[in-house]
């Protein structure tokens, strides 16, 4: 590991271990913290019950099915809006306003729409990460270079071939800041809807926890969501980095 | 003209969709178009809807005026300190890409019930995007334009003014445009979890109480502003940007 990654890596280390001596010597009460050792055993016993199983499988369908539909979706909406201007110039407004929309304001309307179960929670993922999605599509294709969509042309490509040796290597970097993004707000699009209005999931038992004074157990849980959140990122980054060094080659 | 009938097509599909969610929903989760207007209308006649919209836009400038300038000064530092900006810069990536719905607990512990509470779930989530855009603006400084300052022989003063400042300004925009969104975002999601006052209370008011009518409006109306704001600062962006090349 570099210089860089060591001094991340001990500023980490230095913020848990004061966390940890804030807790320990009583200058923050363990009702509004507790000590990151305790987060942590106090997880393991959580998993080891099995308490933490199924609100941790609800979470998981939900978002895997959110990211899995918003990177779909965008892609295919965003290829339809790059190949018609019209439709990309009426559009834009939309897209550019949709963040400053809190999309979770329509959960209850999406349980009216589709009952109480995982669909609504499903709905509000994708329609959170779905515009990034599209957003990153139209900014990948419009990278590609005029020039090769020419060559492509000329050798009478295929529209496979050209996707496969045009499109994509150049639309990659973009196409993958979209995945990372979608990721993100179907991850935080669900655990808002579930801290909402639903019956299970991560987000729903940390509001639980929390207005129950099982402090422990609410940080616990705060842990597991952020832990899994920051890993998941990670390995997409990890990934990334690979990918575009291979396409460098 | 063409842009006109599309922008009117776009107004068109929002309302269809609107009578569409109504049509398969029903008044039990949302009020049709005509209904929620006229109850918008008489909200904007009451004492009391102006007392929650006063005192979310309170939490908001606080909240953003602390964001912008926690995020430009932060960004700038961690910018120009090249050593410290590849430290902090996934860090802040990550914490970007976490879902801080789940801190509200802490918040609420630390800050108590009420505006500052508000005003800190605010700046969690406007200010990481300020500060990356900022740190990103100042790392990619064209070095030929630092070294033309140098063979001008501008003062440090006049190199931050006719140098530095015009080009970090238009991603600084940028970055202040999706700040001003987030922001907004994090006190609406502060005011609904740990607040007695403003529009988000009003929502998930509405909603614990089901009174459909004035959820809907509420959301319209915060819908609306949060549309034209944004619009606002995309054409302020556009303008920078133009100017800048």
């Amino acid at each position: 590991m570099n210089k860089v990654g060591l001094t991340r890596l001990g500023l980490i280390t230095a913020f848990i271990v004061l966390l940890e001596a804030l807790c320990r010597t009583g200058l923050v009460k363990p009702l509004t913290l507790v000590a990151p050792s305790r987060m942590v055993s106090e997880l393991w016993e959580l998993i080891q019950a099995g308490e933490v199983g199924e609100d941790a499988a609800h979470t998981t369908i939900e978002v895997g099915g959110a990211f899995i539909l918003a990177v779909f979706a965008g892609v295919l909406l965003g290829a339809i809006i790059h190949a018609t201007p019209r439709l990309r110039r009426a559009t834009a407004p939309v897209l550019a306003s949709w963040y400053a929309v809190p999309s979770f304001v329509f959960y209850p309307l999406l349980i009216a729409l589709l009952g109480l179960s995982e669909a609504p929670l499903i709905a509000i993922g994708t329609l959170s990460a779905a515009p990034a999605m599209v957003i990153a599509t139209i900014s990948g294709l419009d990278r590609v270079p005029r020039v090769l969509r020419k060559t492509a042309r000329m050798h009478r490509m295929g529209f496979w071939d050209t996707l496969r040796f045009i499109t994509l290597p150049s639309a990659l970097p973009s196409l993958f800041a979209g995945v990372k993004l979608a990721f993100a707000y179907a991850f935080i699009g669900v655990i808002a809807g579930e801290f909402i209005l639903s019956g299970g999931g991560l987000g729903y038992s940390i509001a639980y926890a929390y207005e129950s004074f099982e402090t422990p157990k609410m940080y616990a849980l705060m842990l597991l969501v952020l832990g899994v959140g920051v890993a998941v990122n990670a390995t997409l980054h990890i990934w990334e980095g690979r990918l575009l060094r291979r396409r460098q080659r | 003209m063409t842009r006109w009938i599309d922008s009117a097509a776009i107004l068109i599909g929002v309302f269809a969709l609107w009578y569409l969610a109504w049509w398969g929903a029903g008044d039990s989760a949302i009020t049709p178009p005509g209904h929620t207007l006229r109850f918008v209308v008489y909200l904007f006649g009451t004492d009391d809807f102006w007392g929650h919209a006063w005192a979310t836009v309170r939490a908001f400038l606080y909240a953003l005026a602390i964001s912008a300038v926690i995020g430009i000064a932060l960004g700038l530092a961690l910018g120009l300190h090249r050593f410290s900006g590849e430290v902090m810069e996934p860090v802040l990536a990550s914490f970007y890409t976490i879902p801080k719905v789940t801190l509200y607990p802490l918040m609420l512990l630390v800050f108590g019930l009420g505006i500052s509470a508000k005003v800190a779930f605010g700046v969690i989530h406007g200010m990481i995007p300020v500060t990356l855009f900022t740190l990103a603006a100042v790392k990619n400084i064209p070095g030929v334009l630092i070294r033309t300052g140098h063979a001008m022989r501008l003062t440090p003063m006049a190199t931050a003014r006719h140098v530095l400042m015009p080009a970090v300004m238009p991603e600084i925009i940028s970055g202040l445009r999706i700040g001003f969104a987030l922001t907004f975002l994090g006190v609406l999601i502060g005011e609904m979890f740990a607040s007695q006052r403003g529009l988000g209370f009003l929502i998930i008011n509405g909603i614990n109480q089901h009174d459909v009518r004035r959820t809907t409006a509420v959301i319209v109306i915060v819908v609306t502003a949060a549309v034209i704001a944004n619009s606002a600062l995309l054409a302020l962006d556009r303008h920078a940007r133009h100017e800048a090349t």
